[in-house]
């Protein structure tokens, strides 16, 4: 089973790598060093933004508008509790042993006593949501983010992430039919739900930004970085280059 | 022998003496100063009023609560604004740019920037409804010139982190100035770097000023 997943993972990176390769590469003056692919990402970001705000969006503006927000708030606390599982298993992984059994009692006091995590009854006790992913483990133990990548549907991305993406699938209760079996309509709905939580930060996105684009790269690479060290990153040395360069530095 | 004992211990009392007198006068130095002008509060103090004051304005005014981004823009400018380092922020986006602008065109970039920043910020208030702001205790040393204020908005979902950056300065009405604001793990001066000196590259400075200029006049129509 193992062997095949990572078989499977091994050749999708293959054909990642080969078609990332051949086409919108970013070469000359202009190009970014952390988005090598900027031509190509740019592309499907186009593509994924015309699929948002022709479908995506307003299925989730009526779902937000419409749906009572008891049942709003009931779908991602179930949500919330699949992605614990997730999140005991990395926390795990990154040694991380207050967090790991905080997730882990999370998912066991919600999945019974919050009715299959229809209720976030672990909240209420004041169990704390230390939400990790197989990406932040992988950068936690020293891997590089890589390139920046948009992915087709997902958003924004990079190459580490992306790696990660297949060992979350493996895991995650809706997306993995050997531990349980939800039909597409849950994951259908887990995108619905997550793009509804996003309402409000995407208008603000529109409004704060002159390219879309780079603000979004430049938002998820710096959160990404903050997430891997949960909120407490090292300060990079980015020297404020409108100053002008003192005569003593190098 | 004696005289040269009693000489050394002259020596080493005037010196004690000397340094006595010496920061004796500095400490009256001190309070004279201190009692001058009000002694500046604590950065997580500052923040905490700030955010507090902002809160209190926007929970008991039902236009906000419904969203309306231009009257909170007039409310973050009256109230906020004057708490920023709008020069800093502005230079500290721009990068190697800002010091190839003329002076008229700086001027003309820290104005659409403070636009911008302030449509931002009002557009995040807005979505404000009963969120609690939960702001870190942080001891400034003395001598620190520069802090980070660490706060968290607690609501329904996930808290919500949200950082300053704040600097000493000795005119400000508190004694600290913001310069740099992080919303989840995003330090918005960083993030818009990228963008400047992409529009920079391609347009020059005179084309940023345009972009920044359109971008403004877009939101503003779109609000109405």
């Amino acid at each position: 089973m193992t062997r095949q997943l990572f078989s499977r993972l091994a050749y999708g990176l293959l054909v990642l790598g080969a078609v990332l390769s051949m086409t919108g590469c970013a070469t000359g003056p202009q190009s970014n060093p952390v988005d090598p692919f900027e031509p190509m990402n740019r592309g499907v970001f186009r593509f994924n933004e015309s699929l948002d705000d022709n479908v995506l969006k307003p299925v989730a503006s009526g779902y937000r508008d419409y749906t009572p927000s008891l049942v709003q708030t009931g779908v991602r606390n179930v949500f919330n509790n699949f992605s614990d599982v997730s999140a005991t298993l990395n926390n795990g992984l990154q040694l991380k042993g207050r967090q790991a059994a905080s997730s882990l009692m999370r998912v066991v006091v919600n999945s019974t006593l919050g009715v299959y995590g229809i209720f976030d009854v672990a909240s209420a006790i004041h169990l704390e949501r230390y939400p990790e992913d197989f990406g932040q483990t992988l950068g936690y133990w020293g891997v590089g983010s890589g390139p920046y990548v948009v992915l087709p549907v997902l958003g924004p991305s990079s190459v580490r992430d992306t790696a990660g993406l297949p060992v979350d699938w493996h895991v995650d209760p809706v997306s993995n039919a050997r531990i349980a079996s939800f039909g597409p309509e849950t994951q259908i709905l887990r995108v619905v739900d997550k793009r509804a939580s996003y309402l409000a930060a995407g208008n603000i996105l529109n409004e704060a930004s002159i390219d879309k684009y780079a603000f979004l790269r430049d938002a998820y690479l710096q959160r990404r970085r903050s997430q891997i060290y949960d909120g407490n990153p090292p300060t990079e040395d980015l020297p404020d280059q409108s100053l002008a360069p003192s005569s003593s530095s190098k | 022998m004696a005289c040269i004992q009693s000489s050394i211990f002259d020596l080493r009392r005037r010196q004690w003496l000397g340094r006595f007198g010496a920061w004796s006068l500095g400490a009256c130095l001190g309070v004279v100063g201190e009692v001058s002008w009000a002694a500046p509060e604590e950065p997580d103090v500052f923040i905490r009023r700030l955010t507090t004051e902002l809160m209190d304005i926007v929970k008991a005014d039902k236009s906000i609560l419904t969203g309306d981004v231009t009257k909170i823009s007039v409310l973050v400018d009256q109230r906020v604004m004057p708490h920023v380092n709008f020069q800093r922020m502005t230079s500290s986006a721009v990068g190697p740019g800002w010091r190839q602008a003329t002076p008229e065109q700086q001027k003309r970039l820290q104005e659409e920037f403070k636009l911008l920043l302030i449509r931002t910020y009002a557009g995040a208030v807005s979505q404000l409804n009963d969120q609690v702001i939960a702001v870190k205790p942080v001891r400034a040393a003395a001598d620190d010139k520069e802090v980070v204020v660490r706060t968290e908005v607690r609501g329904k979902g996930d808290p919500i982190q949200l950082d300053y950056r704040v600097e000493r300065a000795a005119d400000a009405p508190s004694g600290w100035r913001i310069y740099n604001l992080n919303v989840m793990g995003i330090w918005l001066v960083e993030n818009y770097r990228s963008q400047f000196a992409q529009e920079i590259n391609a347009k020059g400075v005179d084309g940023l000023i345009v972009s920044l200029t359109e971008r403004n006049k877009a939101n503003a129509r779109a609000s109405k």
